[in-house]
C-alpha cells in the first residue's frame, strides 16, 4: 500500500479491488450481499477504519471521509514512442496524427493510463469483464430471426440487387517513405 | 490415391513449363526407380540425395481446418443457417452488426464442439473464453471476429488416419497427427468480386454461422498424408453429425501450412496456401507447394512468409493480393460474453436448469460408433480385408448396401464384396451416380447373387445381367435371364449336341488332344462357350468333351 501524499493518483486504502455496490439494494454481481465485504473488511481491522462500519445504521453506506490517498505519479520511462511504433498504429487504425502535437497528446494519454501501474495487483486475477460471475446464458437452437433483408439494405447507400456494395479488396497504406506523412521528416 | 491422381491429372501448361515439369517429373520419375526404403508417403516431399546432387528435403505440413457446425441457428443470433437463399435474407440485426446488439450463445453449438473434441481425445476444458480478433474486411461488418484464442473449448487430442504406401499401394499404415485444439468461432460473410466495376457484393447470409476450428500440429510431410487426414476427419464429422463437412458447400475448409527444410535442421520459413476447394485438390496444392519451394531454395532463393491462394485451373499457387504483411489482430476479451462452463456428472451443481447445462459425461455416453469402430466391427463380423472395410465407410451409403446385399443372399460376404467392390463401384463411377441414386437397389443384387450361387447362371452371364440391370429399366434380375435366355444349359442332351459339332468342325484339335496335348482341350471348351454364349455349365462340358474324345 502506498501512504505517500501529493500527486494527482488516489489509490485504494486495502490495496484490493473492489466488488460489489456499497449502496443498498440486492447487488446482482455473483451473488454478493450489499455492504457484506465492506463490513468484513471493516471489522477485520487494521489501520485508520472508518467510524461507518460498525455502525449498524450507516452499514452499506457512503463514507463521510474519503478512503482514497494521493500517490505520486511516475514519469514516463525515456524510451518514447519510436516512429515505427507511430507506423504501425497510422497503418492498423487509419489514424493521422498529422503533427507533434497529435503525437504528444498520444504520449500523455499512455502517460495517464500507467497510473495503473500503481496499484498493487500481486495475487489477484485479471477482470475481463464485469459478467465473469455471471452464467453464459445458452440459447436453444431455434430460428428466432432474419427475413429483414429490405430494412438492412436501408442503412447502406449503394446497394445491388440485395447485396450491399463494398470497395474492391483492402487498399494497404502505402509504405512508409511512400506516404506524404509529417513522420518521414524525424527520419 | 494422390501420387496417381497427379499421374492422371491434366495440368494446363499456362503454369510456367518449370513448375508444370517439377510437378511431373517427380512422382513419375521416382515411380520407374527402385521403391524408397523409407515407407513413408512422402513422394512428394524427398528427393533422394542422389538424384540431384543436394541434401534430401523433408517438408512440413500443418492444417487449420474450419467446419461449418450443422445446426438450424448461428452461433451468436437467431438467423437461419441455409447453404442457398436470397442474398441477405438470413441475417439478423447482430449479424449486421447494428449497435445495441449482443451475443446469445447456440447451445447445439456447444454440444457439437464437445462431441468433436470428445471424438478426437481431446481434454475438454471446463471453463473456456471467448475473445474478438480483429481485422478489417468488408464481409466482416463488426470489424472483428468472436473467436476463442486464449482457452478453447478442446485441446491435446489425436487423429488417427491410414493411407496405401509402398510401390503397388496395397500396404495400409497408420498414422496420427496431433490436434492442438478446437475452437468455437464466427464465420464471415461471402464477399463476390466484380472486377469490372471494381466492386465487391456483400452477402451476409454466412456471417455468423458457427464454426469449429481444428489445428492440427505440423505432424504430415506430404499432401497425401494430408489429404488422408482430412478424409478421416470428414467422414468423423459425418458420423457425429456435427458438421455435414461436405467440402464443395464450404462447410469443410482447410488452410495449409507448408515449409521444406533438410532433416536436422531448423524448420524453413512457411507459406499459407488457402483457396483449396476439395480433397483432390488439397493434395495437388500441397505438393505444388512444396515442389515451389524446394526449387526456389535450390535455386538460391528465399520463401517468403506468405500467403498463397491455389488456382485450381491452373494447378498452382499464387501470392493473394489482400494479404500483404503481417496481421496485427489486437486480441482481446469478449466482453459481453462471460467464460463458457461445462459440467460433468461429478461437478453438475443440484437443481439445475437442463436447458442451460451442457454436460460433457452425458454427450460421451451418446457418441456414435466412429468410423475406426466401424471398420473393425465390419471386418470381424464379414471377414473381410481392412483395405475393402475403408473402400466401404468412404463411399457414401456403400456399406449399408453391402449389408442389405450380405442380409438378402446366401453367399458367403467375402464375395459379395467382391461384387461390391468391383462391379457395383465401378459402375458407380462409369454412371457418375452415388450410392442411394444407383438403379440397382439391394434385393436386386441379393437375387442376382443367389441366382449364381444356386448355378442357375455362370459368372460370365451374372456379368451381362448386371450390366442390362445397370441400364435402369426395373427388370428382375430372373426376368433379365429369362429373356435373354442366360439360364445355364444344363440339359445333357443339347450340350452332347454341341460338343459333336465343335468337335466335328475342329478335326486337328480333335487330333491334337488325342495325342496328348491336353491344353488344347481348353480351347475346345472356350469354343462351345462361345457357342452357346457363355451359358454352358463348364464342368458338365469339360466332362463330355473328355468322355468323347477318350472314345
Amino acid at each position: 500500500m502506498r501512504k505517500s501524499g501529493g500527486g494527482r493518483m488516489w489509490s485504494l486504502r486495502f490495496g484490493r479491488s473492489i466488488r460489489g455496490s456499497p449502496s443498498g439494494g440486492a447487488s446482482h454481481w455473483g451473488g454478493l450481499s450489499p455492504g457484506s465485504r465492506f463490513t468484513q473488511a471493516a471489522a477485520g481491522g487494521s489501520d485508520g477504519r472508518q467510524e461507518a462500519a460498525g455502525d449498524p445504521r450507516r452499514r452499506g453506506r457512503v463514507y463521510q471521509n474519503p478512503t482514497w490517498q494521493h500517490v505520486e505519479q511516475r514519469p514516463l520511462p525515456e524510451k518514447k514512442v519510436t516512429v515505427e511504433v507511430l507506423d504501425h498504429l497510422e497503418r492498423l487504425a487509419l489514424v493521422d496524427f498529422r503533427n507533434w502535437e497529435g503525437v504528444q497528446r498520444l504520449e500523455k494519454a499512455i502517460q495517464f493510463a500507467d497510473q495503473l501501474h500503481a496499484v498493487n495487483t500481486e495475487g489477484v486475477e485479471p477482470m475481463d469483464s464485469v459478467l465473469e460471475d455471471r452464467c453464459l446464458y445458452l440459447r436453444e437452437d431455434n430460428i428466432t430471426e432474419g427475413n429483414c433483408t429490405e430494412e438492412l439494405l436501408r442503412n447502406a447507400r449503394e446497394t445491388v440487387e440485395e447485396y450491399f456494395i463494398a470497395p474492391p479488396g483492402n487498399i494497404p497504406l502505402p509504405k512508409l517513405e511512400e506516404r506524404d506523412t509529417f513522420l518521414q521528416v524525424s527520419e | 490415391m494422390a501420387a496417381s491422381i497427379l499421374r492422371r491429372s491434366l495440368l494446363i501448361p499456362r503454369c510456367r513449363a518449370g513448375d508444370v515439369a517439377a510437378l511431373h517429373s517427380g512422382p513419375s520419375r521416382r515411380r520407374a526407380q527402385a521403391p524408397e526404403p523409407i515407407a513413408s508417403g512422402r513422394r512428394a516431399g524427398n528427393c533422394p540425395a542422389g538424384e540431384r546432387g543436394v541434401a534430401p528435403w523433408v517438408a512440413v505440413v500443418g492444417l487449420e481446418i474450419h467446419a461449418q457446425i450443422s445446426s438450424n441457428s448461428k452461433l451468436f443470433s437467431g438467423s437461419q443457417v441455409q447453404f442457398a437463399a436470397p442474398p441477405n435474407s438470413l441475417v439478423s440485426f447482430f449479424d449486421a452488426s447494428l449497435p445495441g446488439t449482443l451475443p446469445a450463445l447456440n447451445r447445439r453449438c456447444v454440444e457439437a464442439a464437445v462431441m468433436t473434441g470428445l471424438a478426437l481425445n481431446c481434454s475438454i476444458n471446463k471453463k473456456s473464453l471467448f475473445d474478438r480478433k480483429h481485422y478489417f474486411y468488408a464481409d466482416l461488418p463488426a470489424g472483428y471476429q468472436i473467436t476463442q484464442q486464449r482457452l478453447p473449448v478442446a485441446v491435446n487430442g489425436s487423429l488417427s488416419y491410414s493411407l496405401c504406401v509402398g510401390g503397388k499401394k496395397n500396404q495400409m499404415v497408420t498414422r496420427t497427427v496431433r490436434i492442438k485444439q478446437i475452437q468455437l468461432e464466427q464465420d464471415s460473410g461471402k464477399s463476390l468480386h466484380d472486377d469490372i466495376r471494381s466492386q465487391t457484393l456483400i452477402d451476409l447470409n454466412r456471417a455468423g454461422v458457427g464454426l469449429m476450428e481444428v489445428v492440427m500440429e505440423p505432424d504430415m510431410s506430404s499432401g497425401e498424408e494430408a489429404a488422408a487426414a482430412v478424409r478421416e476427419l470428414q467422414l468423423i464429422l459425418q458420423t457425429l453429425g456435427s458438421s455435414q463437412a461436405i467440402m464443395a458447400e464450404g462447410q469443410l475448409r482447410v488452410d495449409a501450412n507448408v515449409s521444406v527444410h533438410h532433416p536436422g535442421e531448423a524448420y524453413g520459413v512457411r507459406t499459407e496456401v488457402k483457396n483449396i476447394n476439395s480433397a483432390r485438390f488439397l493434395a495437388r496444392a500441397i505438393d505444388y507447394e512444396i515442389q515451389r519451394q524446394i526449387k526456389e531454395l535450390e535455386n538460391g532463393g528465399t520463401v517468403m512468409n506468405e500467403t498463397r491462394a491455389f488456382d485450381y485451373k491452373l494447378g498452382c499457387t499464387i501470392p493473394m493480393r489482400d494479404k500483404e504483411g503481417k496481421q496485427d489482430y489486437r486480441f482481446m476479451p469478449e466482453p459481453n460474453l462471460p467464460p463458457l462452463i461445462l459440467y460433468d456428472t461429478k461437478s453438475l451443481p443440484a437443481n439445475t436448469n437442463h436447458q442451460q447445462v451442457v454436460n460433457i459425461d452425458w454427450i460421451r455416453e451418446r457418441l456414435p460408433d466412429l468410423p475406426s469402430v466401424r471398420r473393425v466391427k465390419l471386418v470381424e463380423q464379414y471377414g473381410i480385408l481392412p483395405e475393402h472395410s475403408f473402400t466401404l465407410l468412404n463411399e457414401d451409403g456403400l456399406m449399408e448396401f453391402f449389408e442389405n446385399v450380405v442380409r438378402q443372399t446366401q453367399m458367403n460376404p467375402k464375395k459379395v464384396i467382391g461384387w461390391i467392390l468391383n462391379d457395383m463401384l465401378g459402375y458407380l463411377k462409369q454412371y457418375n451416380l452415388k450410392v442411394k441414386e444407383s438403379p440397382v437397389s439391394s434385393l436386386f443384387l441379393a437375387d442376382l447373387l443367389n441366382l449364381l450361387e444356386r448355378g442357375t447362371i455362370s459368372s460370365s452371364a451374372a456379368n451381362q445381367v448386371l450390366e442390362e440391370l445397370w441400364k435402369g429399366e426395373g427388370k428382375t434380375p430372373l426376368q433379365i435371364v429369362k429373356e435373354k435366355k442366360l439360364g445355364l444349359i444344363q440339359d445333357q442332351q443339347e450340350l452332347e449336341q454341341i460338343c459333336q459339332a465343335v468337335m466335328e468342325g475342329h478335326q486337328e484339335e480333335v487330333m491334337e488332344i488325342k495325342k496328348g496335348n491336353q491344353k488344347v482341350l481348353n480351347k475346345l471348351i472356350g469354343l462351345v462357350q462361345r457357342t452357346t454364349r457363355g451359358r454352358a455349365d463348364p464342368v458338365l462340358v469339360k466332362q463330355i468333351l473328355e468322355k468323347r474324345l477318350s472314345q
